[in-house]
């Protein structure tokens, strides 16, 4: 078993084209299915299934937000495991992209509810759902200087 | 007798095709490296996944495991066959290893109906004129290679085997095992191998958010994915690999050629330098008597 550190869990975020996070931290914060769920050192074995939206950790009283796409968490009492197909940090998002892609989704959402298939709907609702995500995640700096 | 000059614009031109080929081994070799570097990258996303399938895999009872379409062995009647090529040539016997696979897989498998997913274009030059049935083609994906293009082949192929209008998908290409050998790769990627359950002190007692049978169902395409994932990459650095070892071979090759010329060209020189002199003696010669 891992060392135990009671105080500190241990994430691991890892993408297909790299591992984006592995640090020891205070408390991590993860987009659920159902709702977002947060995870201190001590967490019971937990496996849940990933929306789009942000993940924070707090390190240090101080809080990091990351955009993450959907995937899966597996939890442990010391270790954290999210599966994501993307993940990126506010200053790499592409926020014009972003906006373009929430304009992009809409529009095709407001097609699919003049009568296409529902597979399309279900498409632009999940390129809404990142658009957005990562457009709340790139703000995030912006506020905290406010 | 060829003259000098002739020999002198030969050698310049073999010089500008050594420079050539010398400067494409370098950036071959140099995205080399870069692949190299994003397989070690997409391990540990694949290692992860797969651990946590063995883990889920422990909680969903067999038989609602061979109801997920993905798992369902069916009899092989219709294969659908993706060969994964390079998109440019000048890389050895890579492509040509590739395509003298896929024909001898089609040979063995004429008993049944095989159709065909070309990843790179070289494959699907080869390919398309050919009565084997194409069903899709991705082509110069690898210049820029991303993550969505591997989902996009994982959803095609998902999609044909879910929907029964195939019964397996193979994969042919080529591994990448060092800069000197690949290794042309035939392996079955649909249906997926029965996952193991991890056992012991792996197996741990979660809280599923999701009913644990959902979660193995929606973990199965990611495995897919990161699967054909690794592939592309595999078969990139080894396209990588085979084309620095074929043009180190050629800049060699342009090297002994200028060598073998030069020499002839002296020869050449030094005959009709000699020539004059004895012209000019015998002449200075004939004169004296």
């Amino acid at each position: 078993m891992a060392e135990q550190t009671t105080d500190r869990i241990h994430v691991e975020l890892v993408t297909p084209d790299k591992l984006m996070l592995r640090e020891d931290v205070l408390a991590v914060s993860l987009p659920g299915r159902e709702g977002y769920l947060g995870i201190l050192p001590g967490h019971a074995p937990l496996l849940t299934e990933l929306k789009p939206g942000q993940l924070s950790y707090t390190d240090e009283a101080v809080s990091h937000y990351l955009f993450v796409s959907g995937g899966f968490a597996e939890v442990q009492p010391h270790r954290v495991t999210v599966l994501v197909e993307a993940s990126e940090r506010p200053e790499e998002i592409d926020v014009e992209r972003a906006k373009r892609a929430q304009q992009r989704a809409e529009e095709r959402l407001r097609k699919a509810g003049a009568g296409e298939s529902e597979i399309d709907a279900l498409r632009a609702q999940a390129a809404l759902q990142r658009a957005m995500a990562r457009l709340e995640v790139a703000e995030r700096p912006k506020q905290e200087q406010a | 007798m060829p003259n000098i000059l002739d020999l002198r614009r030969r050698i310049r031109s073999v010089r500008n095709t050594r420079q050539i080929t010398r400067a494409m081994k370098m950036v071959a070799g140099a995205r080399l490296r870069r692949a190299q570097e994003r397989i070690l990258r997409a391990r540990p996303y694949a290692g992860a996944i797969h651990h946590v399938l063995e883990s889920v895999a422990a909680r969903v009872d067999p038989t609602e495991q061979s109801a997920i379409p993905l798992l369902a062995v069916r009899d092989v009647r219709r294969v659908l066959l993706v060969l994964v090529t390079a998109d440019r040539g000048l890389c050895g016997a890579f492509n040509s290893n590739l395509v003298r696979a896929a024909h001898s897989y089609l040979e063995q498998h004429s008993d049944v109906e095989v159709s065909m997913l070309a990843v790179g274009r070289k494959g699907y030059d080869h390919f398309r004129k050919r009565p084997v049935p194409m069903v899709g083609e991705y082509v110069n994906i690898f210049s820029k290679l991303e993550f969505s293009s591997a989902k996009a082949i994982a959803d095609q192929i998902i999609e044909l085997y879910s929907d029964a209008k195939v019964d397996a998908v193979d994969f042919i290409y080529n591994e990448f095992k060092s800069i000197m050998t690949q290794r042309v790769a035939v392996e079955r990627y649909l249906p997926i191998p029965p996952v193991k359950a991890a056992e012991g002190q792996y197996l741990v007692d979660y809280i599923y958010e999701q009913p644990p049978a959902e979660i193995f169902a929606s973990l199965l395409p990611r495995y897919v994915e990161s699967q054909v994932f690794r592939a592309l990459l595999e078969s990139q650095a080894a396209e990588l690999a085979a084309k620095t070892t074929a043009m180190d071979a050629a800049t060699r090759n342009a090297s002994e050629m200028i060598d073998s010329l030069t020499l002839y060209m002296n020869r050449v020189r030094q005959a009709a330098i000699t020539k004059e002199i004895i012209e000019i003696v015998s002449g200075a010669a004939a004169q004296e008597e």
